[in-house]
């Protein structure tokens, strides 16, 4: 199976990375129904770092979830750039999200009893980039955030902050297009959380890389150079006058 | 990509070091007791067969009277010395005759008694037996025409007269009788049926019926057929000149019967392989209990391992590939067990034959069945987990607690 897009991004350099057409998104049926998204539009371009906020059950989860190709709209389209995600099967999303995106979660998700170097490496693995220049790779995005030395720690071995730059290496190592990281800060105290930002906002400053984070946090959301609020399904407001910006 | 998925599951194996060896020690459980229930079969008929064989495989006897019930009220005519002439003259592709009248007596050698079986019979015995003199010599012809009171031993009753000591040329005492000794037989040891072959003491025909039965019955005809030719034709071919020769009309049924030693040896052959195949499917069942163990173990190992299924699916794995790992990671359990099963079940079948003194045959068929089998378990139990943990829905997997 192709990776769906690979050939069709060329067209459409001015296009925006991610748009949003009236994105409806609905969970349960019935009297059960919640709609979680009431057709949102968006739309992100390459190079931006934006800060996603609300509050709980005002959509953006629901937002993260459908950017990062886990979840699929009920209603409207979600293009990737500039293609259609909404028609792609499952297993063409997977490769969609092996080949163009990484994660970052709150609770890092780091495979347990696996050295910090096996764990940056797991992406590779499915991309088929073979041993040596897996090994070379994971060992790069480690140094990039600053864990030389600690390659063959394994998570329990490492504290909070340490664990989560793990999970940085391993989101980076495949230099996605990407990046979605849900409140990255979440679980790290304050001194930590500054230092996660500080590597989140190199890799978009020096890297390129698109960066769209959920944070609670207004000392985090700063580091955007934009930031989308969410109430009730929508859009509340979409501020662009960020220090990046 | 195959090598991959190998290496994947071969490091969550290690990670899991110790619930992995709980899980396939079902299987090896399994292996090893379908190895060491077949190759103790195995080795227990060979046993039996080579103890038939000992007794002469194609080899015949003749005795008055039928088996069963019903029969026995009356006597029958007994076998005598020209019925013996008549089977030499008569029937074709024999080896050897031999007519054997034998007895229970007590035999004396200085103040030493020994309960033993007297054997009243000729030099062909020997041979009808496959039997082989250890020391000294056979009977000769002039001491058998004669009936000479001379004796062949076997091992048993040498080494409960004499000891140590050799007894060719002594003379022992059979009954009231004086006796020579002329010989020691070769050692059969036990037969098949428990009793010590080494436990006689043979003298001439012509002296069994003069001295110690005091009449010219014969008790038994022993013969075996020429190699290559059929017990079977043979055996119908005696029936039929006895037949003949003790008149006994077309209608009536035989008042003697003919043995094959080829039918006791397949019967009892039969019997040990069936007793085989009933113990191997017990240890089978223990196999396919090993097999549900493995299933079971992989499911409690696909939720615990929900939010790792997860991140691989966001990081963009495939539901195949996710699938793939977790079903060869049960093929790897399994085949892991099937092998160290394979190695215990041979090295203790080795050691128990030993221990039972019966033969030690590996059937290599046996083990290849035994190894697909539990590598055939691997991907029957370790589908149904796989295929779960392939159909979890990433955002719900990441949010596993």
């Amino acid at each position: 199976m192709s990776v769906p897009m690979s050939n069709r991004n060329k067209g459409n350099s001015t296009a925006p990375l991610l748009e949003f057409q009236a994105v409806t998104k609905v969970y349960g049926m019935g009297l059960a129904e919640m709609k979680a998204l009431r057709g949102v539009d968006l739309s992100v371009n390459e190079g931006e770092f934006v800060a996603v906020m609300g509050p709980s059950g005002s959509g953006k989860s629901t937002c993260m979830n459908i950017l990062g190709c886990l979840d699929i709209p009920t209603d409207g389209n979600y293009l990737f750039k500039g293609v259609e995600t909404g028609t792609l099967s499952r297993d063409q999303r997977a490769l969609l999200r092996r080949q163009y995106l990484g994660f970052i979660f709150q609770g890092y998700n780091l495979l347990g009893r696996t050295s910090a170097v096996e764990n940056v490496e797991l992406p590779l693995l499915y991309r088929r980039t073979p041993a040596h220049r897996r090994r070379e790779l994971a060992m790069e995005a480690l140094r990039t955030v600053g864990l030389d030395g600690l390659e063959k720690h394994s998570p329990a071995e490492l504290s909070g902050g340490q664990q989560q730059r793990v999970a940085i290496a391993r989101a980076i190592v495949t230099k996605p297009s990407l990046l979605l990281a849900d409140e990255p800060t979440g679980n790290l105290d304050t001194e930590r959380s500054l230092e996660i930002m500080d590597l989140l906002a190199s890799f978009n400053r020096d890297l390129g890389i698109t960066i769209v984070m959920v944070t609670h946090e207004r000392d985090m959301a700063a580091y955007a150079g934009r930031i989308i609020k969410f109430k009730d399904g929508l859009v509340a407001s979409d501020d662009n006058s960020g220090r990046n910006a | 990509m195959y090598l991959q998925t190998l290496l994947i599951a071969l490091s969550e194996i290690r990670r899991n070091a110790m619930r992995s060896f709980l899980t396939i020690l079902g299987i090896i459980i399994g292996v090893s007791a379908v190895i060491i229930m077949s190759t103790i079969g195995q080795g227990a008929t060979a046993k039996v067969t080579a103890d038939i064989a000992k007794l002469g495989s194609n080899m015949l006897s003749i005795r008055t009277g039928q088996r069963g019930p019903g029969r026995s009220s009356e006597v029958a005519r007994p076998l005598e010395l020209s019925d013996v002439e008549a089977i030499e003259r008569d029937i074709e592709n024999l080896e050897a005759v031999a007519p054997m009248s034998s007895t229970g007596l007590t035999v004396v050698y200085g103040n030493v008694n020994w309960a033993t079986s007297i054997i009243g019979t000729t030099d062909k015995y020997l041979d009808v037996r496959d039997w082989e003199i250890d020391s000294g010599r056979a009977f000769t012809q002039s001491e058998m025409r004669t009936g000479k009171m001379v004796c062949i031993m076997g091992g048993t009753v040498r080494k409960e007269l004499f000891g140590g000591q050799d007894p060719v040329n002594e003379k022992i005492r059979l009954g009231r009788q004086s006796c020579k000794v002329v010989g020691v037989l070769k050692s059969k040891g036990l037969s098949s049926f428990g009793s010590d072959q080494d436990d006689i003491v043979m003298i001439p025909l012509q002296a069994f019926q003069r001295r110690i039965s005091g009449n010219r019955d014969i008790g038994r005809i022993y013969l075996s057929v020429n190699e290559g030719a059929s017990t079977d034709t043979a055996r119908e071919e005696i029936s039929r000149l006895l037949r003949e020769r003790r008149k006994i009309r077309p209608k009536d049924a035989d008042d003697f019967s003919v043995f094959d030693m080829k039918e006791v040896s397949d019967t009892m052959a039969g019997t040990t392989e069936v007793l085989t195949t009933l113990l191997s499917a017990v240890a089978a069942v223990s196999l396919l209990v090993g097999g549900i163990g493995i299933m079971n173990i992989m499911l409690v190992s696909v939720t615990e391992r929900t939010r790792e299924i997860g991140v691989r699916l966001a990081i963009g794995a495939r539901e195949y590939e996710v699938l793939m790992q977790f079903l060869v990671e049960a093929v790897v359990l399994s085949t892991l067990g099937g092998i160290i099963g394979i190695l215990f079940g041979v090295s203790s079948s080795f050691g128990l034959t030993k221990l039972l003194k019966i033969p030690f045959v590996l059937d290599p068929f046996m083990i290849a069945i035994a190894f697909i089998f539990s590598t055939a378990i691997g991907v029957i139990f370790g589908f149904f987990p796989a295929r779960k943990a392939a159909r979890l829905n990433p955002i719900d997997a990441l949010r596993h607690e």
